[in-house]
């Protein structure tokens, strides 16, 4: 079984809804993401989500671009992301979903980025600029894997939703605004109700993100879904302590359920 | 409607934009396509751009060059002194039928930026232009252009603080905001249906050439040059000789400092494929994917990344793209001040270049068209700290 089911089902078993907690591979170092990323477990996550860094990042507010810039800025590249896996991997079993831009993919070659992230094995994969439209160029490598290939859905995706969750892997991906990561609790208002019908058509568990920063907003959504995803306020968090991985565990501590 | 240029275009932008873009496909194909909207935009384009814009021939250039018979098209005589008031005009035309009253826009050196704050003006639409802060600086004119005609300018200032990432921050924004808020894109770039948008809306250049070059020659030209930045003037241009196979298309990119000095803004030349701005196209990326920042001293001309059926009609070979370097650019510009009296926005020196290049080797029974794009009073300061003068 693959390990975010694994780890839903467990969940499940507690009682208990996921915190996902989102680093940028690279930032500012390869050693230092290594390290967040043990403490965020410790403290609590239950999922990472492995930012590859872009140029470009159009779905990303300001703090994940500018951790991305840091990163490329350190000379990220797949090589060391195959490093950083491979060293988490001796030490931890935690669900890994790779975030990552399609330019990226196609630039490294989609057969063999798909075989890379086989090889450094890691759970899931988001591709947050590859809508359903565009699936097919992507979709049929990641079929072939026990891969979770994890479908964003937005506040305006409407009657879409049935079509972009009925193949959902590991999880959904909510949206909780329009707009970019990193915005602070304007939460859409028809959320709670996007986020009934969003459920009522998934075959996985479904998670919020984007605008989730303290504990607050994750005990409102945990309520009706089945976990959240806290990116830019983790990152705020890594560069308010300049990179401390004890105050990086305790954040995560703050936000768990 | 296909949302594809062979293997390039598409829509690789976030779940959230997917229903916009959805709705805006549909109002562009019933009522961006009627008699309506047609007989709107003609008389914007009569009444407010002072189009047509002629086709001039050159005749002091053609007989200095030695060659080929040299047209002009002159959308350098368009109000707003580029093709860039074209688009803006459907555009905005189109945003008023969606009832949408705001419109937000990018710019790199501010002429898209200038045609959008007009266009806002005309019809009485809030407006708000993205701009990088490394353009601002460079740019101040036009930034206090767009502040003259009422709107505001937005400065950008993650990444590297340019166009790219002025449309980066304009995408984003429209992403929040689209329920009211109309994207006017200023390229024949971004996500469907904005490639084939701006090609349709910009068609009216090579339309109008196509019918005033077999009225003054009775017959279609040899060659037609235009520049390719994103690619919007040089695809209203191609566009409608695209079946007339007798006719050679040449798209002349900006090879800045040169193209081995890697400073330069040619996606066909070290470009290779990737995501930009939502479209699949010909991108300049460093060995790890990043995208790189395009050089030109053309501030018009340095985008990253080409129009989707740019790179596939270079891919079939229907289009041959070339490269102008800055100097040469800068020759072209005087001469054509010094011979006709019209200066060129460098912008269009780099398509003037190629053509100067080719004219003399052309027999004297040969006609060429040279796409002149926009005029070149906002470059003046540029070409004089490129010659070293003060003014």
């Amino acid at each position: 079984m693959n390990r975010i089911d694994k780890k839903f089902q467990d969940l499940k078993a507690q009682g208990k809804k996921a915190l996902i907690t989102y680093i940028s591979a690279g930032d500012p170092t390869i050693e230092k993401s290594e390290q967040f990323i043990y403490a965020l477990e410790e403290g609590g996550a239950d999922i990472i989500e492995l930012g590859i860094p872009f140029s470009d990042p159009l779905a990303d507010g300001p703090v994940i671009q500018e951790a991305g810039l840091r990163s490329i800025a350190d000379g990220f590249n797949f090589g060391k992301l195959e490093a950083l896996v491979n060293n988490i991997r001796k030490n931890s079993q935690i669900p890994l979903v790779v975030m990552v831009y399609y330019s990226s993919i196609i630039c490294y070659g989609t057969k063999e980025f798909i075989d890379l992230l086989v090889k450094i094995d890691v759970d899931g994969v988001i591709m947050p600029d590859l809508p359903y439209e565009e699936y097919d160029e992507v979709k049929p490598y990641i079929d072939k894997t026990d891969l979770c290939m994890v479908p964003l859905v937005a506040v305006t995706s409407g009657d879409r939703v049935p079509m972009l969750v009925k193949e959902a892997q590991g999880f959904v991906y909510c949206v909780s605004t329009l707009g970019v990561t990193g915005g602070q609790s304007n939460f859409d208002k028809r959320i709670d109700a996007f986020l009934a019908e969003v459920k009522k058509y998934s075959p996985v568990p479904v998670c919020i993100g984007f605008g989730i920063s303290k504990k607050a907003d994750c005990d409102r959504f945990n309520k009706i879904g089945d976990g959240c995803i806290v990116g830019s306020a983790v990152i705020r968090e890594i560069n308010k302590s300049g990179g401390d991985p004890e105050a990086v565990k305790a954040f995560a501590e703050s936000l768990a359920d | 409607m296909s949302k594809d240029f062979g293997i390039y275009g598409g829509q690789y932008v976030p779940e959230s934009l997917m229903t916009v873009l959805k709705v805006l496909e549909k109002e562009f194909e019933t009522y961006g396509k009627s008699e309506e909207f047609k007989e709107e935009y003609m008389y914007y384009m009569r009444q407010y751009v002072g189009r047509p814009s002629v086709l001039y021939y050159a005749e002091n250039l053609t007989k200095a060059l030695g060659g080929a018979k040299i047209y002009l098209k002159r959308e350098d005589l368009n109000h707003t002194g580029a093709h860039k008031i074209n688009n803006a005009i459907a555009q905005a035309l189109l945003a008023k039928h969606m009832g949408k009253t705001k419109v937000i826009a990018e710019t790199g050196a501010g002429q898209h930026g200038v045609a959008t704050a007009t266009v806002a003006a005309l019809f009485g639409m809030d407006c708000e232009v993205y701009m990088g802060t490394e353009d601002i600086e460079r740019q101040k004119l036009n930034v206090f252009r767009m502040e003259l005609l009422g709107s505001r300018v937005v400065p950008v200032s993650t990444g590297t603080g340019t166009l790219k990432d002025a449309t980066n921050e304009a995408i984003r924004t429209w992403v929040a905001r689209a329920e009211d808020t109309f994207y006017i894109i200023g390229s024949a770039v971004g996500p469907h249906p904005y490639p084939t948008m701006v090609r349709d809306f910009q068609r009216i250049i090579g339309d109008e050439t196509r019918k005033q070059i077999l009225e003054a020659e009775g017959r279609l030209p040899d060659r037609v040059y235009a520049c390719v930045g994103g690619g919007s003037n040089s695809i209203g241009m191609f566009y409608p000789f695209i079946e007339d196979k007798d006719v050679k298309l040449i798209g002349v990119e900006a090879a800045g400092k040169g193209i081995e000095t890697g400073l330069h803004a040619s996606a066909f030349s070290g470009g290779k494929v990737g995501i930009l701005h939502g479209m699949k196209s010909s991108i300049l990326q460093d060995n790890e994917c990043v995208v790189k920042t395009a050089y030109s001293i053309s501030a018009g001309l340095d985008y990253p990344g080409v129009g989707p059926e740019h790179a596939y009609l270079h891919d079939i070979g229907r289009v041959n793209y070339t490269s102008i370097k800055d100097d040469e650019s800068i020759e072209a510009f005087k001469a054509l001040c010094r011979y006709e009296g019209i200066m060129p926005a460098i912008e269009s020196s780099h398509a003037l270049a190629q053509a100067m290049k080719e004219a003399p080797q052309m027999s004297k029974d040969d006609i060429i068209v040279i796409c002149l794009s926009g005029r070149g009073d906002k470059d003046v300061h540029t070409v004089a700290k490129y010659l070293g003068k003060e003014i």
